[in-house]
């Protein structure tokens, strides 16, 4: 699976981004905020620490570079820390601000009980009020279209500019505050009050206001936290150690070994990971009202996939004449095609279309025919024309049945209407007078390039299931053809409800997407319910995110966009943690060098002098989280391969490279420091 | 290293490994509840017990009710144990009058052997009493050994059930434990011990006049059948104060290979039980993988520095390895082995002094104890250690797939993180903290043989040994005296207790989880891949932190006798 990135064009680096982020990166070292973050906030203590060191230093005269450069660094290593979370903060505060705009406040045409319209001050409206949107007006609020249609520029939240179309009743009902009417007029019922929008949730989330730590972040920093007690430990033991061995470590060197063990590559990547996976959702054009719900979309074990949009390509389209015998396939081609000229369905027009390319057989001139169409009905299941004495009719294999009476039906129309059942399409009876002519194959064609979708999607260990309303047959067609793992054919809500419900005793995680006001419940229960933008406000409330575009397929981005952020901070752990190794033999000879000389063997780096090395690794330590910021924000890219492979490749990359990385950058800046006469 | 040499390691690796799987089976059947062979004899034994003791043999236990049973079992032999040896003077079976265990050291030893240390801060012949060393101390052979697998199973039943809050119940796995496992084991291998001329009475001591006409106090007594347990139960206390290496207590080779193969014996055979019980083998295996590489790691470590010699003894013109502290009827190779073996698991036997050892052959048990003995590991311990760091680095890896993490198809999550870090955290502060506390302590250096880094690492080991539940003692350090006895009886018991309860709080909230379903997109737990990731987690977060203590050990020593010094 490829995720694409940034489709709306705002670089990482922008330039304004940046500047703010560096004012908050200072702002952020307010120890009251980063207590949120336990390692980056020991770092910040150890540095106050280390400065009056420094500052004492200083006043006594003494030699004073070596603790000032050492506490200038473990400053650095805060500062580069916050400056992670405020440059993954920064991308959402500038799409935030660009929001903000959009909710400038309106006038409201409000409608009260007599039918008299006021205007009111859109922050005054409230749950339940109905006002009057017309042409050229922002919608003041959320809410459901209880009268009318209208074709509305939504592009304020989702970004596209085409303009889509709202209206009563259905599932395309609910209008969002802050979008503009651009054609006819709507009354609107107001379902949510200000500052509780959608376009308000919008902002609180793109900003990170309500951010809250996500299970496994939680779970993460208490790991943190436990590995930095161990060195606590360890560091804190070595002084009585030292003072044993008649020598004595001083505390700015004991400091800069505590902090480079402690793992502030994670610690000060931690948030902005988690940042940046929301953040790369909403540039999907996905909302996730929690953290909590992006975490749950990587674990995701079944996706439940709508067939129609999905997986077919939503039209059903004719693909095939099957004449009853002594019927002739031009005559019955000629007869269906006559009725659908009237009929504006897709399929309808399918057939027209199939009827002149196959068999050459132009549109007839209705005029001169002087006819008139019978429309479909839910009642009737089907449509036709009547001209004349002659009366045809298409439809529902049933009904068609039904209108010609008890007769014995011909084994070729049996044999016809289940073929093409099996072969997961729609049958479509044509009669003329009473008189079987054949039936229309009605084919549901599936989307290019899905079946290869769900293989990749097979071998991350995802489940798909196929929903649909069709019947057994057809849907088990439909679902050999797609490569889908299983399908719930005949579907409604009751029993939507209860296959999530299935999977999640089978201690499955469940992915689905909805619209309509009966997904509700169903999107509720699922682990990850995404509800189309289009969808009703019912739904909307429903899910836990929020597809803007409305485009179902997206599911599949949505779990590789969580997977992508577990390894992204499974990646940067490991190597924070490997990283270590490296550590160990830079700064403990260099501790010992006074008392035991003979430490010497374990400087395998062969860094210039005690002092360099020391100053190297803090420096390392400090640079490495700049220098994986960017992998932070973009995350570890994710292949749809199996697990096995995935952990080989991270593991080669992230444990072996973290374990060596060190020892080569920490030698390079040795010899830096050793050029520039730091140290 | 020779040829013969190691034919030698190979050969004790084969019959382990061969033995892993009849073990393990005998062992899941057992603790499923299953008959076994024994049933028959053993079953009405069992239920005789439970109706005199009052115990529902089908009942179940909540973990904080199991973690309890547990506590309360220990500190009932704890207490027993400490009066018996205050008031060994006043019991039976004293024939050489030995007066009453002073507080500190009965306090000192009743915590050892409660704890399966079996740290031993006296001389056995000196010391105990026939009855002390019968019911103070052998008891707790059988039952500190019973504890530790009983804690096991309760471990691998955190992963082997799904959706239910108990553990299975302590009474019930202590009791099969001691009837079925260590009962009939120990009386196997002591008859096999006394066929190769280890003594089993209670007679007096015997007074010889030796070829120069001196007279010499031959100590015996019921050694075989103390022995038996002491390897098979990883407690390692000795009959003698020479330990396995007094001629009695480990007469021949044969009896040597035997004792080795009985320390790890059940805690391999464990590996297997916990790959049965999850239904899948491998898992097992893995764990055994893992353990085997870190553990053969060791061996050819303290085998090569061993066989390698003293550079400043060989400039003297003298060949060969290094024989200090060494039995000729063992060797090189059956003394570095034992040492590793002895502190892979808990067991704490020695049969040479590790003290005399090169600076990096000692290191190696050293560091096997700092990873918390988890390479095979005290019977239970070993496993639930190792099942710890498996948490963990499932943890830290395992998000790398895509996933939260998961073990086994359990969620690991902050509740699991959270205790595995309690767990893991007592070590490394029992370890180096009583070590910085001894340093700092007026007087404490006193008891030191040796100064410099041999000394640190003599205090080092000592408590290192205690807070690992080892007992293996560096030689060298006189650890008899109240600071020692009081600081490292706290050692081990925090060793043990703290380690104990969070982890089961680890395997109460696991079994309660319910088990995900495996498929591709899960973590494979099984590989080649995931045993390098277990080892390198237990080398990195279990073993790092030691870095600068064991530098300014046994590191700074090797380095320092390289250079022709020596300490």
């Amino acid at each position: 699976m490829s995720i694409t990135p940034d489709t709306r064009g705002r670089s990482m680096l922008d330039g304004a981004i940046l500047g703010r982020a560096l004012l908050d990166a200072v702002i952020k070292l307010d120890p009251r905020s980063l207590i949120r973050n336990p390692v980056i906030f020991v770092v910040e203590v150890v540095s106050v620490l280390v400065t009056a060191i420094f500052i004492r230093d200083l006043l006594a005269g003494g030699a004073a570079g070596f603790s000032g450069q050492i506490a200038a660094w473990l400053w650095f290593t805060v500062l580069f820390a916050n400056f992670a979370e405020a440059v993954a903060e920064g991308r959402g505060k500038a799409q935030a601000a660009s929001l903000r705009k959009s909710r400038s406040e309106t006038i409201a045409k409000r409608i009260d009980e007599s039918g008299h319209v006021e205007a009111v001050p859109g922050t005054r409206l409230r749950a339940g009020d109905v006002v009057l949107v017309e042409m050229g007006d922002v919608i003041p609020s959320d809410g459901e279209v209880i009268e009318g249609i209208a074709s509305v520029d939504e592009s304020a939240i989702t970004g596209e500019s085409a303009p889509v179309i709202r209206e009563s009743g259905g599932d395309r009902s609910a209008v969002t505050g802050g979008t503009r009417v651009l054609s006819d007029q709507i009354k609107v019922r107001i379902t949510a009050a200000a500052g509780s929008t959608f376009l308000d949730r919008m902002i609180a989330l793109v900003e990170g206001a309500k951010r809250q730590k996500t299970p496994n972040e939680i779970a993460l920093s208490i790991l943190l936290s436990g590995l930095t007690l161990i060195f606590v430990i360890a560091t804190v033991t070595i002084q009585p150690f030292a003072l044993y061995a008649g020598g004595s470590v001083s505390v700015v060197l004991l400091a800069a070994l505590f902090i480079t063990l402690i793992p502030t590559t994670i610690g000060g990547l931690l948030s902005a990971i988690g940042i940046a996976g929301m953040d790369r959702l909403i540039r999907f054009n996905v909302l996730a009202t929690s953290g909590r719900a992006v975490e749950a979309a990587g674990d995701v074990d079944t996706l439940l996939l709508d067939k129609t949009g999905t997986i077919t390509l939503g039209n059903r389209v004719a693909s095939e004449f099957v004449a009853m015998p002594g019927v002739d396939l031009y005559d019955l081609a000629g007869a269906a095609q006559l009725a659908s000229l009237r009929d504006e369905t897709p399929e309808g027009r399918s057939i027209v279309v199939l009827a002149k390319e196959k068999y050459g057989i132009r549109a007839h001139e209705m005029g001169e025919l002087n006819a008139r169409f019978v429309p479909f009905t839910a009642q009737t299941r089907m449509s036709g024309v009547d001209h004349g004495e002659v009366s045809i009719r298409k439809g529902a294999v049933e009904a068609i049945l039904k209108l010609v009476g008890t007769g014995p039906v011909p084994k070729e129309w049996t044999e016809a209407v289940e073929r093409i059942a099996r072969a997961g399409g729609t049958p479509l009876g044509v009669a003329r007078n009473g008189k079987l002519l054949g039936v229309v194959y009605l084919k549901d064609v599936v989307k290019g390039g899905i079946r290869e979708r769900f293989a990749e999607l097979r071998a991350m260990g995802i489940r798909t299931v196929m929903i649909t309303g069709d019947n057994p047959l057809t849907a088990a067609a439909i679902a050999a053809e797609a490569g889908v793992d299983d399908f719930l054919a005949e579907a409604s809500p009751e029993n939507k409800l209860a296959l999530i419900r299935k999977e999640q005793g089978e201690g499955r995680l469940v992915a689905m997407c909805g619209d309509g006001t009966n997904d509700a419940p169903a999107l509720a229960q699922a682990d990850v319910g995404v509800a189309m933008n289009t969808g009703t406000q019912a739904a909307r409330e429903a899910g836990n995110m929020v597809d803007l575009d409305s485009d179902p397929t997206k599911l599949i981005e949505i779990v590789g966009i969580g997977k992508q952020m577990l390894m992204t901070r499974g990646s940067l752990t490991t190597f924070s943690i490997a990283n270590d190794v490296a550590k160990y033999f830079a700064i403990i000879p260099a501790m010992f060098a006074a008392t035991y000389p003979q430490l010497g063997a374990l400087n395998i780096m062969n860094l210039a002098t005690p002092e360099s090395a020391v100053l190297s690794a803090i420096i390392f330590n400090a640079l490495i989280i700049v220098a994986l910021i960017p992998l932070a924000l973009r995350g570890v890219r994710y292949r749809a391969v199996g697990a096995a492979s995935l952990l080989r490749r991270n593991l080669a990359i992230y444990g072996l490279g973290g374990v060596v990385l060190p020892f080569a950058g920490i030698k390079a800046i040795d010899l830096l420091v050793a050029a520039l006469g730091l140290a | 290293m020779t040829q013969n040499g190691l034919f030698q390691i190979a050969l004790f690796c084969a019959v382990v490994l061969l033995l892993v799987r009849p073990m393990g089976g005998y062992m899941a059947r057992l603790f499923a509840g299953e008959k076994v062979f024994l049933s028959p004899v053993l079953a009405p034994v069992e239920r005789v017990l439970y109706r005199a003791a009052g115990i529902d043999g089908k009942a179940e236990q909540h973990w904080l009710a199991y973690a309890a049973s547990m506590l309360l079992f220990n500190l009932l032999g704890l207490l027993i144990t400490y009066m018996v040896l205050r008031f060994q003077d006043v019991l039976p079976l004293n024939p050489q009058n030995l007066p009453a265990v002073p507080a500190d050291l009965a306090f000192n030893t009743a915590i050892s052997f409660t704890t399966n240390t079996n740290w031993q801060a006296y001389g056995g012949e000196t010391t105990m009493s026939y009855f002390s060393q019968m019911v103070g101390l052998a008891v707790h052979n059988f039952t500190s050994a019973a504890t530790g697998i009983a804690l096991a199973l309760a471990f691998i039943r955190a992963f082997s059930r799904a959706s239910v809050a108990s553990l299975g119940c302590f009474w019930v796995d202590l009791t099969r434990c001691l009837l079925y496992v260590l009962l009939p084991l120990s009386l196997v291998l002591a008859l096999v011990l006394v066929w190769q001329g280890m003594p089993q009475n209670l007679d007096p001591y015997v007074t010889a006049t030796t070829v120069e006409g001196a007279q010499q106090t031959i100590a015996q007594g019921p050694v075989a059948s103390q022995v038996a347990i002491k390897m098979l139960g990883t407690n390692g206390g000795g009959f003698f104060n020479a330990n396995a290496a007094h001629p009695y207590e480990n007469p021949t080779p044969l009896s040597n290979l035997l004792q080795m193969v009985a320390i790890f014996v059940i805690g391999a055979g464990l590996t297997n039980t916990f790959g049965r019980m999850v239904k899948d083998e491998r898992q097992g295996w893995a764990i055994m993988a893992a353990m085997g590489v870190i553990f053969l790691a060791g061996v050819f470590i303290a085998y090569g520095a061993e066989a390698g010699g003293n550079p400043l003894i060989q400039a003297l013109g003298v060949e060969g390895g290094n024989m200090e502290g060494k039995e000729v009827r063992f060797g090189i190779v059956n003394s570095a082995l034992f040492a590793t073996i002895t502190t892979a698991a808990s067991c704490g036997a020695v049969n040479a002094m590790h003290s005399s050892f090169m600076p990096l052959g000692g290191l190696v048990p050293l560091l096997n104890m700092q990873l918390g003995e988890i390479v095979v590991g005290g019977v239970g311990a070993g496993l639930y250690g190792m099942l710890l760091f498996v948490v963990l680095a499932v943890f830290i890896a395992g998000q790398m797939v895509g996933r939260t993490p998961e073990y086994l198809g359990k969620k690991i999550e902050s509740r699991e993180v959270r205790l595995t870090f309690l767990a893991l955290l007592v070590l490394p502060l029992a370890m180096l903290g009583f070590t910085a506390l001894a340093l700092l302590w007026p007087d404490a250096l006193k008891s030191l043989a040796n100064a410099g880094p041999h000394g640190f690492s003599e205090v080092l080991y000592a408590y290192t040994s205690g807070a690992a539940n080892n007992g293996s003692a560096f030689a060298g350090l006189s650890a008899n005296t109240p600071f020692y006895n009081v600081t490292i009886g706290i050692a081990m018991l925090i060793g043990r207790f703290l380690m104990i309860v969070p982890m089961l709080g680890v395997a109460g909230g696991l079994a309660a989880k319910k088990r995900l379903p495996p498929s591709a997109g899960s973590f494979p737990t099984h590989t080649p891949l995931f045993v390098g990731l277990l080892i390198g987690v237990v080398l990195i977060v279990g073993g790092l932190e030691f870095m600068p203590a064991l530098a300014l050990g046994p590191v700074v020593e090797h380095f320092a006798l390289a250079a022709g010094q020596m300490f």
